[in-house]
């Protein structure tokens, strides 16, 4: 018996596909994600919209308030660690938490290195804008990849950028001749063999959600028909009007995400969503994309 | 033939390319009208409370109890073991729907959280002598079968990973994931 393979680390995320995984801060919105039909939540202190709001430094959550929202749920429970910040990936492991999503949400810890994720039991989702970015963090040794989006804003165009970019990429690949790809993983800035198992795949070699500004169903099903695995949604669920009903519609919408008929059943009287931000509105230095390479 | 995966949430997607490779035509399930078309349902890993909520909102839990008492047969894998299972050891969460078929109980997350998570090698009579290699991913396993049931495959220490009823065929862990086609081969001989 051998436990915490790389089949078990990436095997979790394949389980996760056509889900929903929802941001929550407390154990009751955590129970509100799991009655909705959340696949998983992940545990944190604020969420992108208020972290964006506060400034400051964005750490970590409380152990204790991790623990609390563990035990409130029977689904998968995440938490985020900073870039880089290994340490608190160790503390994350060690209360037990199924995945960790090392995060440009909060503020990097590391301004070159990310953490080497072999050196964990506990497997790691990562974010990236592009297929470079996602090959590094697979190189890391990342079971999962998230697409960054914008976290916190509500406003959906740069998760569709991110996604878009990283199927046209790997799309280009697949059209390349075998002895083209040696360049292709040098402009990639990623390993030659990963290339080249992407170039006969067509697709990344572990699971894909896209997140970052996700807020209605609508959002939800786009990044689905653009070909992503599943969803994560942070501040569009809680921050919304009516955050249960939002929630369910979420989760229909990604099993859906084909048949418009349902999601226009499924769209209808969600109450306000989100107030969202337009992306060049914020300050540069304050995009969180741009953080991890 | 054609072999219905139910499709609201979970790894469907790797059980049809295994149906697929063995030459069988499979079809999404998501909405009654396409349960109509298919003449077995293998019900993926998942989440379980996520699959039993959307059995519920897109009506699907009666007309598979309907099939089922038909004779038609259904797969459970880890998730949908929990679904096809009449009791669950400390009981199901509140409000919890499933399709309670199977004369099993079925214990949730039963090996711990995900850092605790396997690989094994099972001995499974049923399929041949050559060793089933076995993933199991927040699995849960059986506590205890009814007399009606046959256990097929138990880990060493004698927990009960794998159970056939009639025409309901029910596995703890991920025969979609590692490439050995033998369980879907007797899936389709029930």
């Amino acid at each position: 018996m051998e436990t915490s393979t790389f089949t078990t680390k990436v095997g979790l995320a394949q389980m996760l596909k056509g889900g929903v995984i929802m941001d929550v801060v407390t154990p009751d919105q955590a129970k509100i994600a799991e009655e909705a039909g959340a696949v998983a939540v992940m545990a944190l202190e604020r969420v992108p919209a208020d972290i964006r709001k506060d400034g400051g430094v964005a750490r970590m959550s409380d152990p204790e308030m991790i623990q609390g929202i563990i035990e409130a749920v029977t689904i998968p429970v995440m938490a985020k660690s900073r870039i880089g910040h290994f340490v608190e990936a160790q503390i994350l492991e060690a209360i037990g938490v199924d995945y960790i999503d090392e995060s440009e949400v909060l503020t990097p810890a590391d301004e070159e290195h990310h953490t080497n994720k072999h050196n964990f039991k506990v497997p790691f989702v990562c974010g990236a804008r592009n297929l470079g970015e996602a090959l590094r963090r697979i190189t890391e040794g990342a079971a999962m990849i998230r697409t960054k989006g914008e976290a916190g804003t509500g406003n959906v165009v740069e998760a569709v950028r991110h996604a878009r970019t990283m199927f046209a990429e790997i799309r280009r690949l697949q059209t390349l001749d075998p002895d083209e790809l040696f360049v292709a993983a040098k402009n990639l800035q990623a390993p030659y063999e990963l290339v080249k198992q992407i170039a006969e795949l067509g697709r990344l070699p572990v699971v894909n959600f896209a997140a970052g500004g996700i807020a209605t169903p609508a959002d939800a099903a786009l990044m689905m028909q653009l070909g992503v695995d599943g969803v994560f949604v942070g501040s569009g669920i809680f921050k919304s009007g009516n955050p249960a009903k939002r929630a369910k519609a979420i989760v229909e919408a990604t099993t859906h995400f084909r048949d418009a008929k349902l999601l226009a059943e499924i769209s209808r009287n969600l109450g306000e969503a989100m107030v969202g931000i337009n992306i060049d509105t914020i300050p540069e230095n304050e995009l969180l994309a741009k953080r991890g390479w | 033939m054609t072999v219905g995966v139910l499709a609201l949430q979970g790894a469907f997607i790797e059980h049809e390319t295994m149906l697929q490779g063995l030459g069988v035509a499979t079809l999404q399930v998501r909405l009654p009208e396409q349960l109509v078309q298919v003449e077995r349902l293998i019900i993926p890993g998942g989440e379980s409370t996520t699959i039993g909520k959307l059995l519920v909102r897109f009506d699907l839990l009666e007309p598979i109890q309907q099939r089922a008492a038909e004779g038609m047969p259904i797969w459970g894998t880890c998730a949908g073991m929990i679904l096809l299972a009449k009791e669950i050891a400390e009981g199901r969460v509140e409000g919890q729907p499933a399709l309670g078929l199977m004369d099993i109980t079925a214990r949730r997350n039963a090996f711990g959280r995900q850092v605790d998570s396997f690989e094994t090698n099972l001995q499974v009579p049923v399929l041949g002598e050559a060793p089933f290699h076995a993933v199991f991913i927040r699995a849960p396993q059986i506590d205890k079968v009814g007399e009606a049931v046959e256990t097929l495959a138990s880990l060493d220490d004698g927990r009960i990973v794998a159970a056939r009823q009639g025409k309901l065929l029910a596995t703890a862990f991920h025969p979609e994931l590692t490439g050995d086609a033998r369980f879907h081969e007797l899936f389709l001989g029930l």
